[in-house]
């Protein structure tokens, strides 16, 4: 495959990252994800609605997040000086709301009047149901009822923002299924229905616009660490389910050719067992949910259900630009498995006093692996993209503590 | 070329002034050889052209019932290999009722497109409903399908408007499925003004025969359709016939088929007695 002369051009006008993307809905759809595109364009190339999302990201979310220097990690690891990108401080506790501001803000420029949400482990439903609350717009979110079950904080958050929260009993009830049912809904409430989708995954525009509402934390870092060390970093590192915040620190760097980008998947029990969510590790090209992207899938082309501890990384895909990075071998794919993102978890709350969500946990997993070998003077980036407190009931009982 | 099965089949429909009945049912549903011997008595009962769906594990424009109908024919072990091999089964003892398959693009794009379209011709298939390939993905699939030789059949819906209706009917033959509610399989049912209305809409944009689906339940909606439509399509109904003949431990009962077939005949007869003006 040949080296594009820029990283940062795509989609093209169909949705392609390269043979990644696309736009496969069906029928019932397609007008009006046809709209969508229409009005986001529309909407990009007026600056009274990035004004409107400059002004939440600053006054509601608490934007720009700190880049942290994390002094004690640094020191554990003994090699890389490791900063966190503190996207959890952030309004609803993780990165999730950066998207939902954006896509609010679009569903009422074009006169919708229901907000439709998919969520994993209730990260972007919360943040969904708030901005829906903010903006005073009925919010159903669709949850896995095995996720309902392990993230039963979240739910209630939901419903006290005002959400309803819908049961998915189809499939196994994670996030993949989740999915599947918002698509039904919206499938028969096109006319008033706006879908928040919470990845940067699905059909064309989507990918791209939730990349962009995103990027806003690699430009900040960018700023930062010209501020803090008078250069660009050396390196990033993100975890990857969807992979929206990963693509949200990576994206002001794709041209950036020293900058060394990973992007970590969710291992689960480990690659060989197959009980994993490394769609770039352990899968291969397809088509679902309106996009090709890497997917665990059988040899007949059925979805395989993914399995991760954490809930935000257990979905057998991956946005399509994650996809065609791969592909092109700008950003390199590891994983980490569900032992270590818990081991991670529990060390930087003691070191750092951050109790870090467990998708995070899988990104520290990578940076403890690597940062050990790296010289001091490297300027490793981490994106703290969520914390912690939905995930102690999940982490106590990994530990065998009862509550 | 000589005319296609599709072709023949709605020619001889008009020629007998009816609308035709168009059965969904899953390919190894609740298995395969269960699946096999309702595909083979369903000319019998009176279906007109049959719709063999394709199991996915991710159906998302499919209600309960036929997301239901997938798994088991799944967890029983069905492939979209499989299928084809059904299909060329049926065509040894039956030429001349037409197949078009019915699912998701996933399977086929995993099985290899050109690999598909080679396989399902030598079947014995006539063409191809692909749910998730909206007119913007045609490279993917129609036109390697056409090009071979099988029918692409578009789905159209009420929010498919004038503006957008030749896009979605180029390429488009066989027929034109009108999806009339927007929603999944299953759920409602439009009215009959409703479809009236629509039907008009869309034979001034084609010649093609218009089939309608989605919703219809009983052998009077089927004549209702069939009345002002070239076809009627039931699928969740029949499909719910299905999951009705199953045991309690899940696996067919001994009255499934004929449970099936019945209830086709009863839509097949509704049909017939609408005669069309």
């Amino acid at each position: 495959m040949t080296t594009p002369n820029s990283y940062t051009t795509g989609p093209d006008e169909r949705g392609h990252f390269g043979n990644f993307g696309g736009r496969f809905v069906a029928e019932t759809l397609m007008p009006l994800i046809l709209e969508v595109e229409e009005a986001y364009d529309a909407a990009k190339n007026d600056p009274s609605y990035q004004a409107d999302i400059d002004y939440y990201a600053k006054h509601y979310t608490g934007r720009p997040s700190p880049l942290y220097f994390a002094e004690r990690l640094t020191q554990e690891f003994g090699g890389a000086k490791v900063y966190f990108k503190r996207d959890e401080l952030n309004h609803t506790g993780s990165h999730k709301i950066n998207n939902c501001l954006g896509q609010v803000l679009l569903a009422k420029r074009m006169g919708k009047t229901r907000i439709i949400a998919e969520t994993g482990a209730g990260q972007h439903g919360v943040a969904a149901a708030t901005v829906c609350a903010l903006f005073n717009l009925p919010c159903i979110v669709y949850m896995g009822a095995t996720d309902i079950a392990r993230q039963a904080p979240n739910v209630f958050r939901m419903k006290l923002l005002g959400a309803e929260v819908v049961p998915v009993t189809s499939g196994t009830g994670t996030l993949k299924d989740a999915m599947n049912d918002a698509l039904r809904d919206w499938v028969a409430n096109v006319e008033s229905t706006f879908y928040i989708i919470g990845t940067a995954a699905g059909p064309h525009p989507y990918p791209a616009m939730v990349r962009d509402f995103q990027s806003v934390i690699g430009r900040e870092v960018r700023e930062q660490m010209m501020e803090a060390e008078g250069r660009l970093p050396d390196s990033l590192v993100a975890c990857i389910g969807g992979g929206s915040n990963a693509l949200g620190l990576f994206h002001p760097f794709l041209n950036d050719q020293d900058v060394q980008i990973t992007g970590v998947e969710a291992a689960g029990h480990g690659i060989p067992t197959g009980e994993h969510a490394a769609s770039l590790t352990g899968g291969r090209p397809g088509v679902l949910h309106g996009n090709r992207t890497y997917l665990l899938q059988t040899d007949d082309g059925q979805i395989k259900d993914a399995h991760s501890i954490s809930a935000g990384l257990d979905y057998p895909g991956i946005g399509p630009e994650h996809s065609w990075l791969n592909d092109i071998g700008r950003v390199k794919y590891v994983s980490a498995t569900d032992k270590e993102a818990l081991e991670c978890f529990q060390l930087c709350s003691r070191l750092e006093g951050i109790i870090p969500a467990l998708e995070p946990s899988h990104a520290l997993a990578h940076v403890r692996k690597v940062a050990p070998d790296l010289p001091r003077d490297h300027l490793l980036v981490m994106n703290m993209c969520g914390r912690g407190d939905k995930d102690v009931f999940t982490v106590a009982e990994a530990l065998g503590v009862e509550i | 070329m000589s005319e296609s099965r599709l072709e023949r089949r709605f020619a001889a429909l008009k020629a007998e002034g009816r609308g035709g009945l168009v059965t969904f049912t899953t390919a190894g549903d609740p298995d395969y050889d269960t699946a096999y011997k309702i595909l083979q008595r369903l000319p019998e009962a009176g279906a007109d052209v049959i719709e063999l769906g394709m199991p996915f594990s991710d159906p998302m424009a499919d209600g309960p019932s036929i997301q239901a109908a997938g798994l088991r024919a799944l967890d029983a072990g069905m492939t979209l290999r499989k299928t084809l091999e059904m299909v060329r089964s049926f065509r040894a003892e039956d030429d001349v009722t037409p197949i078009v398959l019915m699912g998701y693009y996933n399977p086929i794009y995993s099985y290899g497109v050109d690999a598909f379209v080679k396989d399902a011709l030598d079947a014995g298939v006539d063409g191809l409903i692909i749910v998730d390939l909206p007119p913007e993905e045609d490279d993917e699939l129609c036109e390697p399908a056409v090009a071979a030789g099988l029918h692409f059949i578009r789905l159209a819906t009420p929010t498919t408007d004038d503006a957008r209706l030749p896009k979605v009917l180029t390429n488009t033959s066989g027929f034109i499925y009108y999806v009339s509610i927007m929603g999944i399989t299953g759920t409602k049912a439009a009215s009959g003004d409703a479809v009236r209305a629509a039907v008009t809409r869309l034979k001034g944009h084609t010649d093609l025969p218009v089939a309608v689906g989605f919703g219809i339940r009983t052998p009077e909606q089927a004549a209702e359709v069939a009345a002002v439509a070239d076809a009627a399509v039931v699928g969740t109904a029949i499909v719910e016939q299905v999951k009705a003949g199953l045991g309690p431990d899940g696996l067919a009962g001994a009255g499934l088929v004929d449970g099936v077939i019945d209830y086709v005949a009863s839509l097949a007869q509704g049909v017939r007695a609408a005669r069309q003006g």
